[in-house]
């Protein structure tokens, strides 16, 4: 019986697969995504936090990129390819952390505001829309400033002010399963608030958090580096310090144009690809959009 | 209050044999800033092992008192009774109450969950409840319901099983409660033609195996010929005429009963009434049906003195009682 | 002459799992000024077979055969002639009147599209036909000025009656006009079409599930299956006395009320409607048959006569070598 069960969840797996192969954009998101997360993982079996100290940096100063230097070199003569892999751990991980932060408020508050009626889920509403209407950057660097700057505070900061976009859209997604007669016919069997949405409201409304998420990490990433080009961070080597870094030590006027660049650059690869993921997802998840493009 | 309430409760006829009843039961919604009386005054009794026939178009308020008496919409006023008991709204008590009334509603596709396959949906209820043997439970079930063997449909998906096929997972969802009451809100409704009359059937025998007693939803007066012991017509809120089918579908006594059965196909006169089914935020003063009454408009209600009566006096709420009876003032003066 | 003639008309679904055969081989006539009915269950062709006569199909189906609007083949016209045949020969009634308007434009500016944009009328002519045509299905001219959401799903569909008057067609083909209303608006839009079919000797050309409301507009009826025509004839003798056994259920499956033999009997068919793709061979009919015969499932049916102006194609209508000759000995000729 299970064994069926299971073999009939892997087919339904192999399918999504398939589908989600289809979509060549969505594909080639996926892969940079993946070798950037295992680049960031396997960082410290070949480097450790000293390259991004000050007094590490060997090299020469503002070196254009080279052979030996292929991205160069910054103003302590530390190498920027060694800073940006580093840097991608706490880029990433404020990215993927604030995300998670932001999905799972949004995530009960949405809920909780579709499933319960009356005053219950307009309160919830209201609270949603006073964050919504809050300016969430300088929410977020206010925050932070009160807070004080470490990673934990920086990724409660960003998931504190981005959460209620999620909960607006998962609210929507639960008053459309709550009308369906399925539950109806639950609550005539039964089912409690806690099994409603347990059993059928969360799994219909996974696919769309599946597909918000990987949106959502890809504008905590950018949120982070405009909260270090703004001063706010987490003291940490990340993307956004080092272009922070750039601008405060004149990279322009000094004509290292890849001091500014390659942080950049990083920074639109992966939320591009985030970005192309969470589109893919959508359009295979999503069987009416599926419909539209068969 | 106390007086009427004991009165109709001192009935005894119906309160003795009635399962599960409906006492001066009052249902309102807030719709458009106005107050709606969908359901506007009901005594109705479902005798052990009966099928009724509730009959009326959309907007009758026929639907909001099937949720009512599956304890899914509250009263206003009146109560709920099941086993003589008056229905609590403590989560516990519904919890138990479930178990006894069970629901089926008219789309069989929208009922199931699509993410579930047969297993998990005809295994929801038992699990609410924490049966156990669960899996034997639902097999029974499904056999009951007509899907055999069983464990061909366990891992089907619903959007993989035919109409019918899917009807009767969703009956056999209820049957796995061992409910004695089946309260179904059109169920043939949205299935082919040549599928309506096989789930029909299974109503039918499942009274005659289970002593299944059931409450029919209905807009068609012939799913009432095919199935009910009694049917009760209802027209805004209120239901207008009732008794056993052979009576009230032969020799129908209340004018809207007439036209309504006038209107089906092969019937030698038509009668087709005028206009929309009035809105329940506005129902009329006097009979709340003489706006569109044939037989006020025709004349032959003055020529029984009763026009007066019509259109200032509301006809008394019809008693539970199994006996044919109308809610009109002409009918009563010419019987 | 006839007005319509569907000669061997086939459709094909080209779907991404392989070829749907949704119409196989119909032909049907229609003479001017009667009413045929086509009924048939979802997944029968009804609905493609209407959407067909007006080349109205998605592009992924492949149309066969011919269908003669007044001698003039419709699939192989021009695309311009095929516009001015569609509002001016003939039009279509859909179901679901929800979804048929367009909620942002008023009434009276959506009847007289048409109108307009064949340069038939100016827009103070084009006012004045929408008052009349309002008039002729029983909706005051002030709804011209008002929105579709002001109006109830019997209203919306005399609309869209109207929308199809517009430009005085000879042919209406309505598909399922009443599904989804009550029991007395459906009394109201089958008078009115029955009206207008008479007055403007309009041809008509309904679709629907229920046989008896057909039976009840219509001259003629055909009922179809797995994409066939299984029957054709009279409407009054194929609803009564129906030669083919699939069209004998279809008409117990409304019973009517009064009738003793159908009292707490409803009756059905056994299994499902067919999936398209996966057609049994022989009869396709043969696996929920009654009274099918060992040789029903290798026996290639077509139309038999059954009668005057009757056709039946199934192995029990087939003429007889002599009256008495027992079913079996039918069968053992089959070749």
């Amino acid at each position: 019986m299970t064994g069926v069960a299971w073999t009939r969840r892997r087919l339904a797996l192999g399918r999504f697969w398939g589908s989600f192969r289809r979509e060549r954009a969505g594909l080639a998101g996926l892969v940079t995504l993946v070798v950037a997360v295992v680049l960031a993982l396997i960082a410290p079996v070949f480097i450790d936090e000293g390259v991004t100290s000050v007094v590490s940096g060997t090299g020469e100063r503002w070196a254009a990129p080279s052979l030996a230097e292929p991205f160069g070199t910054d103003e302590s003569g530390r190498s920027i390819l060694l800073m940006v892999w580093w840097g991608s751990r706490t880029s990433l991980l404020i990215g993927f952390l604030a995300a998670l932060v932001s999905i799972v408020i949004g995530m009960v508050v949405g809920i909780a505001a579709g499933h319960l009626r009356g005053w219950a889920g307009a309160v919830l509403m209201r609270i949603t829309d006073w964050f919504l209407v809050l300016p969430s950057l300088v929410t977020a660097m206010v925050l932070a400033a009160i807070l004080g700057g470490s990673t934990f505070t920086i990724i409660m900061a960003i998931g504190v002010t981005t959460w209620p976009a999620t909960a607006r859209l998962i609210r929507a997604q639960t008053l459309s399963v709550e009308a369906r007669p399925y539950i109806e016919r639950s609550r005539a069997l039964g089912g409690g608030h806690w099994h409603i949405t347990t059993r059928h409201v969360l799994p219909n409304v996974a696919p769309l958090l599946l597909a918000s998420t990987t949106l959502e990490v890809a504008g905590a990433i950018v949120t982070e580096s405009t909260l270090a080009f703004l001063g706010v961070s987490a003291n940490k080597t990340s993307w956004g310090t080092m272009l922070r870094g750039s601008y405060d030590y004149g990279a322009a006027t000094h004509g290292a144009w890849w001091y500014i660049i390659i942080p950049g650059l990083c920074i639109l690869a992966v939320v591009m690809a985030f970005t192309l993921c969470g589109r893919a997802l959508e359009a295979v998840l999503n069987p009416q959009l599926r419909r539209a493009g068969a | 209050m106390t007086e009427v309430r004991e009165s109709v409760a001192g009935d005894g006829v119906a309160a003795r044999g009635a399962l599960l009843e409906a006492r001066g039961l009052h249902v309102e919604f807030a719709s458009r800033g106005r107050r709606a009386r969908a359901v506007d005054g009901v005594d109705l009794a479902i005798g052990a092992g009966e099928i009724v026939a509730l009959v009326g178009e959309s907007g009758c308020g026929k639907t909001t008192l099937a949720r009512t008496l599956l304890g899914l919409e509250r009263p206003a006023s009146g109560s709920i009774l099941y086993g003589g008991t008056a229905l609590h709204y403590r989560s516990r008590a519904l919890r138990a109450y479930r178990r006894e009334v069970q629901l089926v509603l008219q789309d069989p596709m929208g009922s199931l969950n699509p993410r579930q396959t047969v297993y998990e949906a005809v295994a929801e209820g038992p699990r609410i409840h924490r049966l156990a043997g669960e899996q034997e439970v639902v097999a029974s079930a499904l056999a009951r319901a007509g899907l055999r063997p069983p464990e061909r449909f366990f891992l089907r998906y619903p959007h993989e099983l035919s109409g019918g096929q899917r009807q009767r997972v969703v009956i056999a969802g209820a049957l796995a409660l061992d409910p004695k009451v089946l309260i179904a809100d059109e169920p043939v409704a949205s299935l082919d033609a040549s599928v309506r009359g096989e789930i029909l059937a299974l109503l039918l025998r499942l009274r005659a195996e289970l002593g299944l007693s059931a409450l029919v939803v209905t807009h068609d007066l012939g799913l009432a010929w095919n199935i009910a012991d009694r049917v009760a017509v209802m027209y805004l809120g209120r239901i207008v005429e009732s008794g056993p089918v052979d009576r009230v579908l032969t020799e129908p006594r209340h004018p809207y009963t007439q036209a309504l059965l006038s209107v089906l196909p092969e019937s030698p006169e038509r009668v087709v009434l005028t206009g929309e089914p009035p809105d329940p935020t506005r129902i009329p003063g006097g009979c709340r049906f003489h706006a569109r009454c044939q037989v006020l408009a025709s004349g032959r209600a003055a020529d029984a003195g009763v026009d007066g009566r019509c259109r200032s006096e509301s006809p008394a709420v019809l008693r539970a009682v199994p006996d044919a009876q109308a809610a009109c003032h002409y009918a009563e003066a010419t019987a | 002459m006839s007005l319509l003639l569907l000669d061997d008309l086939s459709v094909t679904y080209r779907i991404a799992s392989g070829e749907v055969p949704a119409v196989r081989g119909v032909s049907l006539g229609l003479e001017p000024g009667t009413a045929l009915g086509v009924a048939g269950e979802s997944g029968s062709g009804k609905s493609t077979l209407a959407m067909a006569m007006l080349r109205l199909l998605p592009r992924d189906a492949r149309i066969g055969g011919r269908v003669l609007l007044d001698g003039e083949d419709v699939l192989t016209m021009k695309w311009g002639r095929l516009r001015a045949v569609r509002w001016a020969e003939a039009s279509i009634v859909f179901q679901g009147a929800q979804h048929g308007l367009n909620p942002v434009r008023r009434i009276g500016d959506q009847i007289a599209e048409p109108l307009v944009v064949h340069g038939r009328a100016r827009p103070e002519q084009a006012r004045r036909r929408v008052a009349e045509l309002l008039e002729q299905v029983g909706l005051p001219a002030w709804r011209a000025r008002g929105y579709p959401h002001e109006l109830s799903g019997g209203q919306r569909q005399r609309v869209m009656i109207a929308m199809a008057l517009a430009c005085s067609p000879r042919l209406i083909v309505a598909d399922e006009p009443t599904t989804a209303l009550d029991v007395m608006v459906q009394a109201q839009v089958l008078t009115l079409i029955r009206q207008l079919v008479a007055e403007n000797d309009i041809s008509l050309i309904m679709i629907s599930h229920d046989l008896s409301v057909l039976a009840d507009v219509c001259d003629r009826l055909a009922v179809m299956y797995a994409g066939r025509v299984v029957e054709h004839g009279p409407s009054r003798e194929v609803f009564h006395d129906a030669r083919h056994p699939y069209s004998r259920a279809l008409a117990a499956a409304f019973p009517t009320v009064g009738d003793p033999a159908s009292r707490l009997a409803p009756r059905g068919l056994g299994g499902d409607p067919p999936d398209p793709m996966r057609l049994p061979g022989g009869c396709s009919f043969h696996p929920r048959c009654p009274v099918a015969l060992d040789g029903c499932s290798a026996l290639d049916v077509e139309l038999w006569p059954a009668g005057e102006g009757r056709e039946a194609a199934c192995v029990h209508a087939r003429p007889k070598l002599t009256e008495a000759g027992e079913p079996a000995t039918t069968a053992g000729e089959a070749p």
